[in-house]
């Protein structure tokens, strides 16, 4: 597959066809949320393939029936929608229920931070992580790239459990060659010793502009690009924190409310680092603009990190 | 159906709505009302042939599913279940103390139930992908779902409603327990459900209504219609919430009322 070319949604969605060839337990439920490659899926595929209609709680209590019966479900739908209009679904048929009847359920959310850009506040996401991190059982994963996506893809299909997967609604650019080990739960895409930015999905594109720019002024970064959100190997990731002194996050998310910051708070609250955290001013938007120019607006933007890191390090 | 086995049926629903009323005497703090209502509609299905279980074996693809969603109003369960093999009846002594699986309200440590019960409004949508799931799968059994008047103010119930009437998921059976009293107040205060019947009717459900859901008869007869059906059936059973128990059924805040103690201390006396 050529990933380049694809949204996220696409290589995931192609995947999940291929599946569904020789897989005949996976069953794919939509609340009427489509993309082309869907369309394939529901032409191929009918019998394994329904749409619940723009009703999210139903989509989800659907989904852990048939998941009960011991079909392996997708369920599709935006990301704020997915995550925040069915959260006591979730919390109660998914990440409680499958602390006592095994259940394999995967959610899609599309439309990770500010990628709906003109589509306002109510169809973009910036709680998504804290909100879904603070229920046991459910495995966060969040892609910076199409490349990433098709390893978070195989990944999930290979374990059993409920994930949610939140994926960039926009076409990204390739990240980086670097591959993502699903076993690090990270992958490394830059080395320097000036200091260390672990980011996560949209915003480890920021963070590489960051690194350029700084590189100019002979500041080396290094870069962790973060995808798995709860299951990465926190004793290798340690390891490269405590190389550095100064150690930023970047994401779109929420500062301070339980997202990639709470994460990284707490992997270095007992170490002798400088910890920063840059994230999405806890407010609400209503201004249009491109991302760029909303991510400078709300404290995520490339021009106001540098600033701030230049003053640190 | 002989005449003999109504009374049977009757004579387990009396032991039933008895074993009921003793976990609320050993446990006060469960909300015992609202299990009440119940009782008959239970017994009946499990008693009466309506499903099959297998307690030794108890995820067999070959049962009919059984889902509480009105996890509060179900405690007279743990006496059927405890009775028909699902655990030890030794156990019905232990709900709420420290350490026992049986709870104030049910959940699927208890064998014998399915899913989460606690939250309302979730049933009806968790029975609707299994019967589309047992369908897909050509397995031709029933999911019975319990549900509560009340509980239909929550609005997943109608996402799932719509859909499962579009699908003719004619393998999904709401019991709907009609007890017609809410936490605070009489259902009909709160938001009025007014023609029940007929806005299932609408959504491609076929509907049935028991005018006496404490009728072991009555309820026989309503579930024995369930056998042949292309649509998905919603059954209106008519009950007393609190039902047999005098100072309380049918008050309106009858939900978090006790039992008088004397009036149990009465019923126990002897054992």
């Amino acid at each position: 597959m050529n990933f380049d070319k694809l949204v996220m949604r696409d290589v995931f969605l192609k995947n999940i066809l291929q599946s569904m060839e020789r897989n005949k337990d996976i069953f794919f439920v939509t609340a009427d949320f489509g993309s082309p490659v869907l369309d394939d899926i529901r032409v191929k595929y009918p019998d394994r393939f329904l749409n619940v209609g723009i009703a999210e709680q139903n989509l989800i209590n659907i989904s852990s029936g048939l998941a009960l019966e011991g079909y392996r479900v997708f369920a599709y739908a935006i990301a704020p929608f997915i995550t925040m209009r069915c959260y006591e679904q979730i919390r109660i048929n998914l990440a409680l229920l499958s602390s006592v009847r095994p259940l394999n359920v995967t959610l899609i959310g599309v439309g990770a931070g500010y990628s709906y850009v003109v589509s306002g506040p109510t169809h973009q996401c910036y709680e998504d992580i804290s909100i879904m991190r603070s229920l046991p059982n459910i495995n966060i994963y969040s892609p910076s790239d199409s490349s990433q996506t098709d390893s978070v893809y195989h990944h999930v299909i290979s374990q059993d459990g409920i994930n949610y997967v939140r994926l960039d609604a926009q076409l990204l650019p390739k990240l980086s060659d670097v591959k993502s080990n699903k076993n690090n739960g990270y992958r490394k895409i830059a080395s320097g010793n000036s200091a260390l930015i672990i980011s996560t999905g949209y915003c480890s594109h920021t963070a590489l502009e960051i690194s350029d720019q700084l590189s100019k002024n002979n500041k080396s970064i290094t870069i962790i690009d973060l995808f798995d959100l709860r299951n990465f190997n926190e004793r290798s990731l340690l390891a490269i924190i405590k190389k550095h002194k100064f150690i930023f996050s970047i994401e779109e998310g929420f500062l301070g409310r339980g997202g990639l910051d709470s994460i990284i708070f707490n992997l270095t609250k007992n170490l002798d680092v400088k910890y920063l955290n840059f994230g999405v001013n806890p407010e609400y938007l209503f201004e249009i603009g491109s991302r760029r120019e909303i991510h400078e607006k709300v404290g995520i933007g490339s021009k106001n990190i540098i600033k701030k890191i230049n003053s640190l390090i | 159906m002989k005449k003999s086995d109504l009374e049977k049926l009757q004579l387990k629903a009396n032991w039933v709505w008895q074993e009921t009323v003793r976990i609320h005497y050993l446990a006060p703090e469960t909300r015992v009302a609202s299990s009440l209502s119940p009782v008959e509609i239970l017994t009946v299905l499990y008693y009466g042939g309506f499903i099959d279980f297998f307690p030794k074996n108890r995820f067999s693809k070959k049962r009919d599913r059984v889902i509480i969603s009105k996890g509060h109003g179900s405690l007279c369960m743990y006496p059927i279940l405890a009775d028909l093999g699902f655990f030890s009846k030794n156990k019905l002594k232990t709900v709420c103390q420290s350490g026992s699986f049986l709870g104030g309200i049910p959940d699927p440590i208890i064998p014998g139930y399915e899913t989460i019960n606690g939250s309302l409004g979730h049933g009806i949508g968790v029975s609707s992908g299994i019967a589309i799931a047992l369908k897909k799968q050509k397995i031709s059994k029933k999911v019975f779902v319990l549900v509560g008047d009340g509980e239909l103010h929550e609005g997943s119930n109608w996402e799932a409603i719509m859909l499962a009437g579009q699908l003719k998921l004619s393998n999904l059976v709401v019991l709907l327990d009609n007890n017609k009293i809410s936490m605070l107040d009489k259902t009909d205060n709160i938001i009025n459900h007014r023609n029940l019947s007929q806005k299932m009717k609408e959504f491609g459900w076929e509907t049935f209504e028991v005018k006496d859901g404490h009728s072991v008869r009555e309820v026989y007869s309503a579930l024995n219609k369930t056998k042949k059906q292309t649509k998905p059936q919603f059954i209106i059973f008519n009950t007393n919430k609190g039902n047999k128990v005098p100072k309380l059924e049918n008050l309106p805040l009858s939900h978090v009322i006790p039992i008088d103690k004397n009036y149990m201390k009465e019923i126990f006396k002897g054992e």
